[in-house]
């Protein structure tokens, strides 16, 4: 290891230190704040981790989300807490198989379609279940699991999820991925089985999120499925990875980041407006920066880097 | 039973109606729009303003809202879409871009009804005086919609088949690198046919609006279905847009009597992945080589 | 790499067809690559070569008829499959990975084995590789910077990281001049020497005659004739796929 990574690992230990005693110094809004960042931060990062190298829009990111809220809602009482946590990645995972094997073999389209349906679908079915099996609606969350809790485990999933993105980068599955980007057809060819490491890539990316899921459902004392599946979530997510770029481990991050604030700023503020607020800022990262803050330091970055300008 | 399948071709009818101006939007212009059920649920609120505010009847309206509809299309494709268009590498690109700036826009046009309106359900009553047809009652304001649905459904198709400029534009549906090459305006084709689904989509807002309740936030479920009903039938084939929307229909409404009305949406999806995995182009799309 | 000659052909096509809409790309087609020999797939312009060669290769499924190759039957199987079973190859618009280096375009034939290689097999694979198709020095260079020669080099580099049995080449000699022509020739023959099975479809009628051992003349969709180069390009049913006839004008050319 060079100098700098040593100094970079060291540096990378001492924040997480810093951050894991922040519920000490804290008050209650400034730890609710932290959490919100640190729930953007790993939905998007997981996000991003799939849509990526895959160039797929998920706007399945609710429903995920949604089924481990549930998942603690049914089992948090009569369960121990990892069991739970465990069950829900389970499911989780097992949920994106199903949708990536139906799904990912067709065209991006059709997958964007079936994931801009996915969390209304299992909202249906749940309500659905709820009524005709159990006969109740709504449930109320009893698990004891305090705010500092949720800010630890939230920051030890947001390691988690940096280190198997960075994992994966340095993979036979990081490699296949790259090549499936550049040529699908080449990458069949040589020898990758494209629908496996799709399917693959996706389900890591849903045992993320909807681990935060079951993680944050203790925030709520009440849970139905109109709270744990709602939309905006999905939405956020997309425009937080793009504001950042996708392409790059840490783009999410650099987007969840700035925007969570905004939003929490705008849900606040201007509760009435947050919808046309949030659709402008989406439009405005679209056009002006396509490629995210990511792709905006590459091209700042390489100019530096070739002083005359090569001509293209 | 008859009473189960007659209320699925009605609702087919208007999946079918809904769909149509899609298909012209993303068959012919390429653009995946997701704001497409906003822009319905818009229409809805023009019918709905102009029923109760200025008692101007719906059908008359129509002459007021579909104009419009046209006009905002144009606006849109020429500001919004066409520097996606021009910087879009190839048509995935396109997509993509397509699909995230109209997700932008769902936001922008929900946020404006939402301020307007709020989020309350509204609905008017027009035209609801029970018919009995076939030994079955419904209310004339559906039955209405349903002739007109399918009245625009054959004017679109007669245009698109029969004329020269409805031939044109299916050329750019079917190959624009082509079109291209005998003297079609591509550009020109493309914002027109993406205007014409403006055009269709605001239409069936204004005949939804006569029988169903909505909201702001009712434009999701709507693009969700015409999606559906677009990529099961083939994109850019108006007749794969009839039978795909009756097919969800029926199966939504035999789902609902015999088996449980909290399933519909599962049945859909499961048709919807049912075809595309016997027919990855859809039922009447082009198989590609 | 010696190969045993053995009766049992590597690759044997029978009765294939496929067809698209109305249009039977294939119809109905034999065809045998056995162990070290060159077989060309000739024929005109949509004949339906390239169709063959991806009814093989697994990007199409057929309709029916059977491909066994290696003695294994691999019609309908996908074509990730059928690459690790070692039949590699190449495309007609070539296809090389732009946004990586050329050591990676090749590496990408060589990490996905079965069983895996290791590194150190994986790196001195990739060396030898670029320096048997002539491209020892590039490996650092972006693949995006290739002309078009190296274009095609690179390519059957990276299919023979595959270590394949069986290789398809798609017109692979297409556009290049002469002099590059006569390089890429002696190439595909070094590989014949190597004990490699290969079917190509070709236009370049030279690069037939010299290359190959045997020759199947495909014209929509049906075999019309097979032999030795000589043979099949003096036939009157290939000549009259290739130039048509006019009635009352005869077709000597």
């Amino acid at each position: 290891m060079s100098p700098t990574h040593i100094a970079a690992v060291i540096a990378v230990g001492a924040g997480l230190v810093v951050l894991a005693l922040l519920p000490r110094y804290a008050d209650a809004y400034y730890l609710s704040l932290a959490i919100s960042l640190l729930q953007f931060t790993v939905l998007a990062t997981a996000w991003g981790l799939f849509s990526g190298p895959t160039r797929y829009v998920s706007l399945a990111t609710t429903a995920f989300f949604g089924v481990g809220a549930y998942i603690v809602a049914v089992l948090g009482e009569v369960l121990a807490w990892p069991l739970v946590l465990l069950i829900a990645a389970a499911i989780g995972a097992l949920m994106a198989v199903i949708v990536g094997i139906s799904t990912l073999r067709l065209s991006g389209l059709h997958f964007v379609i079936f994931t801009f349906g996915l969390a209304e679908l299992v909202r249906q079915l749940v309500i659905w279940y709820e009524v005709n099996k159990t006969r109740v609606l709504g449930r109320y969350v009893f698990v004891d699991i305090t705010q500092n809790d949720i800010f630890w485990q939230l920051l030890g999933l947001a390691v988690a999820v940096f280190a198997i993105g960075w994992l994966i980068a340095r993979s036979r599955l990081g490699f296949a991925l790259r090549i499936i980007g550049e040529d699908e057809t080449v990458a069949k060819h040589c020898g990758i089985n494209v629908t496996l490491a799709k399917v693959t890539l996706f389900a890591i990316s849903a045992v993320f999120i909807t681990l935060v899921g079951a993680i944050m459902a203790p925030r709520w004392t009440y849970i139905e499925p109109s709270i744990a599946f709602n939309p905006t979530i999905s939405f956020q997510v997309v425009i937080m990875a793009l504001l950042g770029g996708a392409h790059r481990l840490w783009g999410p991050a650099v987007g969840a980041i700035p925007l969570t604030l905004l939003f929490e700023f705008l849900s606040a503020r201007f509760p009435a407006t947050s919808t046309l607020i949030i659709g402008v800022v989406f439009l405005l990262i679209v056009y002006a920066l396509p490629t995210g803050v990511a792709g905006l330091w590459e091209r700042v970055s390489r100019r530096r880097a070739a002083a005359p300008p090569v001509q293209a | 039973m008859t009473n189960a399948i007659f209320t699925g071709l009605m609702l087919g009818g208007m999946y079918a109606l809904i769909a149509m101006g899609l298909t012209l939007q993303y068959g012919v212009a390429r653009i995946m729009n997701l704001s497409y059920g906003e822009f319905l649920v818009a229409a809805s609120f023009a019918s709905y303003w102009l029923f109760t505010g200025w008692a101007l009847n719906p059908l008359l309206g129509l002459a007021i809202v579909v104009p419009i509809g046209f006009g905002v299309s144009i606006v849109l494709y020429r500001f919004l879409l066409t520097p996606l268009v021009r910087r879009a590498a190839t048509r995935d690109a396109l997509e993509v871009d397509s699909l995230l700036a109209t997700f932008g826009m769902m936001f922008i046009v929900q946020g404006i009804m939402l301020t307007m309106f709020g989020g309350a359900y509204f609905s008017y009553s027009f035209l609801s005086i029970p018919v009995t047809l076939f030994g079955e009652t419904l209310a004339l304001n559906r039955l209405v919609a349903f002739g007109l649905a399918v009245l625009f459904g054959l004017a679109l198709y007669v245009a698109l088949t029969r004329t020269r400029f409805g031939t044109a534009i299916r050329a750019v549906a079917v190959d624009p690198q082509a079109a291209r090459l005998v003297a079609i305006d591509v550009t020109s084709m493309s914002a027109f046919a993406f205007a014409l689904g403006g055009a269709m989509v605001a239409a069936a807002g204004v005949l939804v609006s006569m029988f169903l309740t909505f909201s702001a936030s009712s434009g999701v479920i709507f693009t969700m279905k015409a999606l559906m009903v677009v990529v099961m039938g083939g994109v850019g084939n108006l007749l794969g847009c009839l039978v795909a929307g009756l097919a969800l229909g029926l199966s939504e409404s035999l789902v609902a009597t015999f088996v449980d009305p909290g399933l519909t949406l599962a049945v859909n999806f499961a048709l919807f992945l049912g075809v595309l995995l016997v027919k990855p182009a859809g039922l009447f799309g082009r198989a590609q080589r | 790499m010696t190969v045993l000659a053995s009766s049992a052909p590597v690759l044997e096509v029978s009765a294939l067809t496929r067809a698209f809409g109305g249009l039977v790309a294939v119809n109905v087609i034999d065809l045998a690559v056995h162990s070290g020999e060159i077989v060309g797939l000739l024929g005109p312009n949509g004949s339906g070569k390239t169709t063959a060669l991806n009814l093989i290769s697994g990007v199409l499924r057929p309709d029916s008829g059977t491909i066994r190759f290696a003695g294994q039957a691999i019609n309908g199987m996908p074509a990730h499959r059928i690459a690790r079973l070692g039949l590699a190859r190449t495309f007609q618009l070539v296809r090389v990975l732009k946004g990586m280096s050329c050591a990676e375009n090749v590496k990408a034939g060589l990490v996905f084995h079965r069983p895996p290689l290791s590194r150190g097999e994986i790196d001195e694979s990739v060396d030898r590789l670029l320096r048997h198709v002539g491209l020892s020095d590039r490996g650092g260079l972006p693949a995006a910077g290739l002309t078009y020669i190296d274009c095609k080099r690179l390519e059957l580099a990276r299919a023979l990281a595959l270590k394949p049995r069986l290789l398809l080449l798609d017109e692979w000699l297409a556009g290049l001049n002469p002099s590059e022509l006569l390089i890429g020739i002696e190439l595909i023959r070094s590989l014949k020497e190597e004990g490699l099975s290969i079917l190509l479809v070709e236009h370049v009628m030279d690069a037939i005659r010299s290359l190959c051992d045997r020759c199947v003349v495909m014209n929509s969709g049906r075999r019309i004739a097979e032999g030795r180069p000589d043979e099949v390009l003096a036939d009157p049913a290939v000549i009259e796929a290739y130039l048509g006839v006019s009635p009352g004008v005869s077709t000597d050319a």
